[in-house]
């Protein structure tokens, strides 16, 4: 008996509080665990201009949002509420009723599309400026990236290039009122963009997969329709017309 | 022989709870692998702003925070200060902050760095101007709006 225990050496280690100790390291992962994830409104700052380039904006192209120091809402020099912007920026958007004081929109077929791209290719092909040559390619990309959204969707309008919601603010506005303006106006063009994708695809834009190559085509060409084109411009300071 | 007849005999064996650690443990490395440790000491009160047209943020590792709010010690009084990393900072360092961020990452994703703006509500928009601004001079331009998701 005796020479036997000696062979079994020094025995099992209980392992019964293993059980335990994994129990406090799971109780204390358990409460410094944050679940949320942080979500929020994405946005892309425009980069600083060097040189001051005067564009040619026409009036009819911006939507001009503004809120003053009071959280108050001057839409294209009318007050306006809150809960109107969202039906007011998509009016802006697609111009229904082809009013001349919202953006002309421009017709879409795909045989203007084609001669367009023919236009340019021979462009690329006779010059020899680089420049110019790199031009002709944006260009006849542009167009190519628009024929093949008429062959998904069908002729379309297409705002003109400059066309913006512009959003400016007082100094004293809030913060709350500005992301609610900023999701107003995200909600809007998110509408528009839903609408039309449930018309031609029975599903909503948001539902795309843009890791899927079919969804991706789609997404490219509602995204050319309905840009998101929201101005976060330079500040301009809306007190100093009317002095308080 | 005898004492193995012994306990073959006995009815219900109790359940072995030799697997219980192994349960155990699968929970605490699924918890150890989701847990985000907040790496930063709020300095300032934020109550975030609510919308419902939300993107989620999704690689965590390529975003940096900007906190806006009103200082947490009364002491420093409430207008609005901002916070990096650990501390108090002004206007002037949110370029250093920025290129130590991009210094930071990899050269191919440093375009790709979100800054997000955890804001809070009542601010005003002044200083968010400002910081805004601040970024576009440092060439941050991808930012985001931290806003609960409301409604």
């Amino acid at each position: 008996m005796l020479k036997k225990r000696k062979k079994e050496g020094p025995g099992e280690i209980n392992a019964g509080s293993m059980a335990d100790i994994a129990f406090l390291l799971l109780i204390f992962f358990l409460v410094t665990t944050t679940m949320d994830t942080d979500s929020g409104i994405m946005r892309l700052l425009p980069p600083v201009v060097v040189e001051d380039v005067k564009m040619d904006v026409n009036k009819r192209d911006v939507y001009e949002v503004l809120i003053n120091d009071a959280d108050m809402l001057l839409v294209e020099g009318t007050m306006m509420d809150i809960k109107e912007l969202r039906a007011g920026a998509k009016e802006f958007m697609t111009n229904p009723s082809n009013n001349i004081d919202l953006p002309e929109k421009r017709r879409m077929t795909s045989a203007e599309c084609q001669q367009k791209i023919a236009e340019y290719r021979s462009g690329v092909a006779s010059t020899s400026d680089p420049k110019l040559k790199d031009d002709y390619q944006k260009l006849m990309e542009k167009w190519e990236d628009r024929l093949s959204a008429v062959r998904l969707l069908g002729e379309y309008n297409e705002l003109p290039p400059n066309a913006v919601i512009s959003l400016q603010t007082g100094s004293k506005t809030s913060y709350d009122m500005y992301v609610k303006v900023q999701n107003e106006l995200e909600a809007g063009i998110r509408e528009l963009r839903d609408e039309l994708c449930k018309e031609k695809f029975g599903r909503k834009f948001t539902e795309l997969d843009d890791k899927v190559d079919d969804d991706k085509a789609i997404i490219k060409a509602i995204r050319l329709v309905f840009p998101q084109r929201i101005s976060e411009a330079e500040p301009v300071d809306v007190t100093k017309n009317n002095p308080a | 022989m005898s004492r193995f007849k012994d306990k073959g005999s006995k009815s219900v064996p109790a359940i072995s709870t030799a697997s219980l650690p192994d349960i155990i443990f699968m929970l605490l490395f699924f918890f150890m692998v989701t847990t985000v440790m907040r790496e930063t000491d709020l300095k300032v009160k934020i109550t975030l702003p609510e919308a419902t047209e939300v993107t989620k943020l999704e690689d965590k590792a390529l975003v940096d925070y900007v906190y806006i709010g009103p200082p947490t010690s009364q002491a420093l009084g409430t207008e609005p200060l901002i916070q990096l990393n650990d501390q108090y900072a002004k206007l002037e360092e949110l370029d250093a902050w920025v290129k130590a961020g991009n210094e930071r990452r990899d050269e191919v994703l440093q375009q790709k760095i979100t800054r997000s703006l955890k804001v809070d509500k009542e601010t005003n928009m002044k200083i968010v101007t400002d910081v805004k601004q601040e970024l576009r001079k440092s060439n941050a331009l991808k930012i985001n709006y931290s806003t609960g998701r409301g409604r």
